[in-house]
C-alpha cells in the first residue's frame, strides 16, 4: 500500500513541477538601449598592447582610439587622436599633431607625453611598467627608434629606417592609446580595469559572463546612441546560434555557414564583408614535385575552389586570384583572375613536368584562427588532386601542434600545408612568407620556400615607398609575378559575417574585422 | 575511525604527487606551446623565444617542475597566460559553478535512481519495474550533450521558457530564482544518465537483500511492507548502493565538461578545455591537479561512509 502512495505522491510532485514548468513566462527579451554582444571567446585583457585576438579587439576598439583608424569600410587610414601629420622626405620622422582637449575615462589629460609613455611601455625594457606586459605584438613597431613629447599637442616618432606600414600598424589595435594615470595606479591589473580615450567606457567584467561597456558622454567625435553594451563570451557555435534565436544576444559574430540558413527570416539581418584573409595552401618549392613550377600551376588548375567557396563553404566566402586580398582596395591588382578551375589543363601541366601519379604529403589542421573548415576543405582539395592523377596522404594535426609542424618549414616533412592570415597592411603576409630573407631559419614564415629576387627587391621597395601609388605600383607588379610563380594555390578571401536581430539599425561589419558600434541603434 | 581516516588521506598524498607529475610531464611533452598559441600568425622563432623567456618558459622542465610544485604547495598556482589573472581565482570560481551543476545533478540522480531503483525491485517484473526499466535504459543510451542540445531546441528556441546558455540573466539576473531557471537543463541533461546507472544498481542491490532471511523474519513478525522496504532492505542494500555513487559523483563531475560545453555553463570543465587549447599550462596544471584532489576526496568521503554502515569494511 505504502509503495502505491510513494508513486502516487511522486506522481503528484512530478505534475506539480511540470504545471509550474508550463506556468513559466516566456524568457524575457533583452532590454532597450543594451546591445547584447555574442562573442566567441572570453577577452584575454582590455589592454590593447597586451592582447593578440581579434576576439578582444573587437572589444578594445570601442573603449581606446589610436592616433590614426581606419576609415569606415576600407582599410585606408585617417585621422583620430592626431588631427594631421607630417612625415619627413626620408620618411624616417613622423610627426604629429594631437587633438586637444581630449581626456581619458579617468579624468587624466590625453597628451603627447601620454602618446610617448604607451610607446615607451611597450618598447622599453627598462620603463617602469614594462612589466605590465609581456607585449606579444610590441614588433609591430619594432621601427620606432624613439619617441618625443616636443610639447603638449606634438608627438615626433623617429624610425630607424623608413617603414611605410607604420601608419597602418598605428591603426591597428596594438598602437591604441592607453591612459597612463590608469595603468600607474593598477599596474599588471590595468588588463581589468581599462581606460582609454573611446566611445564607450568600461564598466563591469564579470569573468566568463560579460564585459559591459557604457556610453561616454564626452567623446570627442559625437556621443554613442546605444547606452550600454555587454560583450559575451559563447564559445559554442551552435550555442551562439541557439542564443541568437532564442532572442539572447542581440548581435553575433562569426556565425557558422551551416547556421546561416535559420536566420533567413525577417527578425535577422545577415551581414556580410569581405576582409584582408587569405585561405591559401603553401607548397613546397625546395624538393620534390613542387619544385617544379608546372607542377605547382598544375595544382592551381586542378583544385575547383568555386566548389570549395560555394559548397564547402557555403559562400562564405570568395575565391582568390593572388597573394594579395581584394580588401585592400589600394594595393590588390584588379587584372588579376583567379586561375580557373582547368583539370585537362592541370593533367596537361603534370605530363610536361613528368609529375604524373606523384605521391603528396599534405599538412591538413583541425581548426584555427582563420581556417574555416579546414578538414572539409582538405578532404575535398584531395579529391580534386587525385582526380589529376596525384596521390595526396593528408596528415591532420590539431592547430598549436600543426603551427609546430609548418612554421619551421615543410622541407623533408610535407609536399603541401593550409593556411590562412588575416592582416591589416600588404607589407604584412608578402613580406613575411613570400621572401628569400622570410625562410623559416631566418625567422620567416615562408615555409615553402619560394624564393624570387625580383619578388624580395619589389617587397624591399614597397616597404620603404612613403608614396601610396608607388607602393600600390610596386604590390600589384609583386602580384603579377607571384600569381605566375604559383608558390601558393590561392583558394579563398573569407568573408566576415554577423547576424542580428531586428531590433538592431545601422549596423555594418568593417573589413578590418573590427567591430565598431558607436552609431549602432537598439530598440 | 579518527585512525582509518587519517591512514587514508596519508594515502591520498603519493596519489596527488603522481599526478602531479603525470599532468605536468604530458603539457611539458604535448606539440606546442603558450607563446605559439598566443602568437598565432606571427609566431616567428624569434617572437616565440622572446615571449617565452617573458613568461618564465625558458628554464629546464625539472627547474620548472619543482618551481611550480614549491609554489603550489604554498598556495600559489601562478598565473594563467591566457586569462591574465592568477589560476587559482580562475579555478575556485570556476568550480563554484561546476558544484552548482554537478552537486544539484547528483543530488537529482541519488534521490530518484534510489526512488526508481528501490520501487523497481519492491515491484519486481510488475508493470512500474518494467517501465522504470525501460525509462531506465532510454536514459542510459542517449548521450547527455545530444539530449541538451535537443532540449535548448525544444525549451529555450521553439517555446522560450528557458534560457539557453549561462547561469545568471545577462541583465539583471543573479537571484535563486534565475539561477535556478539557467540551472533547470543542464542539470537535467546531466543527471539523466547518472540516474539510470544508480537505478538499476539500487533496483539488483534491493533484490539480493530481498532474498535474505531478515526480511522474511520481519515481515513474519508483521512488519508493515512498507516499513521492510523502505526502512529494513533500503538501508542493508546502501552498502552496495553507496560506492556506486561515488563512482557516480566522479561521472557526473566529469560528464559536466560537455554539458558546460553545450550549455555555456562557467565550470570548471570547459575551463579545462579552452585552457588545453591555449596551451594555458599553468591553468590546465593546477585545475586538473585540484579535480584530481576534489576527486581522491570523494572516494575517502565514500569509504568512510561505507565503513560507518558496515564495520567490517575497515579491516
Amino acid at each position: 500500500m505504502n509503495i502505491l502512495n510513494i508513486t502516487r505522491r511522486t506522481a503528484l510532485a512530478a505534475t506539480a513541477a511540470l504545471t509550474m514548468a508550463l506556468a513559466l513566462p516566456a524568457h524575457a527579451q533583452t532590454p532597450p538601449e543594451v546591445l547584447i554582444v555574442g562573442q566567441i571567446a572570453e577577452p584575454k585583457a582590455l589592454d590593447p598592447a597586451a592582447v593578440t585576438a581579434v576576439n578582444d579587439f573587437r572589444i578594445l576598439m570601442n573603449i581606446y582610439d589610436g592616433l590614426v583608424r581606419y576609415k569606415d569600410g576600407t582599410l585606408e587610414v585617417e585621422p583620430a587622436l592626431a588631427s594631421s601629420w607630417e612625415i619627413s622626405d626620408v620618411g624616417t620622422e613622423y610627426t604629429f599633431t594631437l587633438r586637444e582637449g581630449v581626456k581619458f575615462h579617468d579624468g587624466s589629460d590625453f597628451n603627447a607625453d601620454a602618446v610617448k609613455f604607451n610607446f615607451d611601455r611597450m618598447l622599453k625594457e627598462d620603463h617602469p611598467y614594462y612589466d605590465t606586459g609581456p607585449f606579444p605584438l610590441s614588433f609591430f613597431f619594432s621601427a620606432i627608434e624613439s619617441v618625443e613629447a616636443v610639447d603638449a599637442a606634438t608627438v615626433k616618432f623617429k624610425l630607424n629606417a623608413p617603414y611605410a606600414p607604420f601608419l597602418s600598424n598605428l591603426a591597428y589595435p596594438t598602437g591604441l592609446i592607453v591612459s597612463p594615470a590608469a595603468v600607474e595606479e593598477f599596474g599588471k591589473e590595468f588588463g581589468r580595469n581599462p581606460s582609454g580615450t573611446g566611445p564607450f567606457k568600461f564598466a563591469e567584467w564579470k569573468s566568463n559572463e560579460r564585459v559591459v561597456v557604457e556610453k561616454n558622454t564626452d567623446y570627442w567625435d559625437g556621443e554613442a546612441v546605444t547606452q550600454t553594451v555587454v560583450f559575451r563570451p559563447i564559445t559554442d557555435a551552435n550555442t551562439r546560434t541557439a542564443e541568437m534565436l532564442a532572442g539572447g544576444i542581440d548581435l553575433m559574430v562569426e556565425v557558422p555557414p551551416v547556421a546561416l540558413s535559420q536566420f533567413a527570416g525577417d527578425e535577422f539581418n545577415i551581414v556580410e564583408q569581405a576582409g584582408p584573409h587569405l585561405w591559401f595552401l603553401i607548397l613546397n618549392a625546395k624538393e620534390g614535385p613542387f619544385a617544379d613550377k608546372k607542377v605547382r600551376q598544375a595544382a592551381n588548375y586542378a583544385i575547383n575552389k568555386s566548389a570549395l567557396v560555394n559548397d564547402v563553404l557555403e559562400g562564405t566566402a570568395e575565391v582568390a586570384a593572388g597573394p594579395t586580398p581584394p580588401a585592400f582596395a589600394w594595393a590588390h591588382d584588379e587584372s588579376l583572375e583567379p586561375y580557373p578551375y582547368d583539370p585537362d589543363k592541370a593533367r596537361a601541366l603534370l605530363k610536361e613536368a613528368g609529375a604524373e601519379g606523384a605521391e603528396l604529403t599534405f599538412y591538413v589542421t583541425e581548426g584555427g584562427s582563420g581556417m574555416l573548415d579546414p578538414i572539409a576543405m582538405g578532404t575535398a582539395i584531395q579529391a580534386d588532386l587525385q582526380a589529376v592523377g596525384l596521390t595526396v596522404k593528408i596528415e591532420t594535426y590539431e592547430w598549436n601542434s600543426f603551427l609546430g609542424k609548418v612554421n619551421p618549414g615543410l622541407e623533408g616533412k610535407a609536399d603541401m600545408a593550409e593556411m590562412a592570415w588575416m592582416t591589416n597592411d600588404p607589407d604584412t603576409l608578402p613580406y613575411l612568407a613570400l621572401r628569400t630573407g622570410a625562410f623559416p631559419e631566418d625567422g620567416g614564415f615562408n615555409s615553402g620556400y619560394y624564393s624570387n629576387p625580383e619578388v624580395d627587391k619589389l617587397l624591399e621597395d614597397a616597404r620603404v615607398a612613403t608614396d601610396q601609388n608607388e607602393r600600390a605600383a610596386l604590390y600589384k607588379q609583386m602580384q603579377q609575378i607571384v600569381h605566375d610563380d604559383a608558390p601558393w594555390v590561392f583558394v579563398a578571401n573569407w568573408k566576415q559575417n554577423a547576424v542580428t536581430s531586428d531590433r538592431v539599425e545601422n549596423f555594418a561589419l568593417q573589413p578590418s574585422f573590427f567591430l565598431l558600434l558607436k552609431d549602432v541603434v537598439k530598440k | 575511525m579518527t585512525g582509518y581516516i587519517l591512514k587514508r588521506l596519508l594515502s591520498a598524498i603519493p596519489v596527488l604527487f603522481g599526478i602531479t607529475l603525470i599532468v605536468f610531464l604530458i603539457m611539458a611533452l604535448i606539440p606546442g606551446d603558450p607563446a605559439t598559441a598566443i602568437l598565432g600568425s606571427y609566431a616567428t622563432p624569434e617572437n616565440v623565444a622572446r615571449l617565452n623567456q617573458e613568461l618564465g618558459l625558458d628554464a629546464p622542465m625539472w627547474q620548472r617542475y619543482f618551481i611550480w610544485l614549491g609554489n603550489m604547495l604554498q598556495g600559489d598556482f601562478g598565473r594563467s597566460f591566457a586569462l591574465n589573472r592568477p589560476v587559482l581565482d580562475e579555478i575556485l570560481e570556476r568550480f563554484n559553478a561546476t558544484l552548482i551543476l554537478a552537486g544539484t545533478a547528483f543530488i537529482l540522480c541519488a534521490v530518484f535512481g534510489i526512488i526508481a531503483g528501490v520501487i523497481s525491485a519492491a515491484n519486481q517484473y510488475g508493470a512500474a519495474d518494467k517501465a522504470i526499466t525501460f525509462i531506465v535504459l532510454l536514459g542510459i543510451s542517449i548521450p547527455s550533450f545530444f539530449l541538451g542540445m535537443m532540449m535548448v531546441l525544444l525549451f529555450a528556441v521553439n517555446l522560450k521558457w528557458l534560457p539557453v546558455s549561462g547561469m545568471v540573466a545577462i541583465y539583471g539576473g543573479g537571484d535563486l530564482p534565475d539561477i535556478l531557471k539557467h540551472l533547470t537543463m543542464p542539470a537535467l541533461a546531466l543527471a539523466v544518465v547518472a540516474t539510470g546507472v544508480v537505478a538499476r544498481l539500487a533496483r539488483s542491490a534491493m533484490l539480493e537483500v530481498l532474498r535474505q532471511d531478515f526480511i522474511r523474519t520481519a515481515r513474519a513478525k508483521g512488519v508493515r511492507e512498507g516499513s521492510v522496504i523502505w526502512r529494513h532492505a533500503l538501508k542493508a542494500a546502501m552498502v552496495s548502493i553507496i560506492p556506486v555513487l561515488g563512482i557516480q559523483a566522479g561521472f557526473v563531475l566529469s560528464g559536466a565538461v560537455y554539458i558546460e560545453m553545450v550549455f555555456q555553463w562557467p565550470g570548471i570543465g570547459r575551463m579545462l578545455v579552452d585552457a588545453i587549447l591555449k596551451r594555458d599550462i599553468l591553468l590546465v596544471q593546477g585545475g586538473v591537479v585540484f579535480v584530481a584532489a576534489c576527486y581522491v576526496l570523494f572516494n575517502i568521503i565514500v569509504d568512510v561512509a561505507q565503513s560507518m554502515l558496515d564495520p567490517r569494511i575497515k579491516t
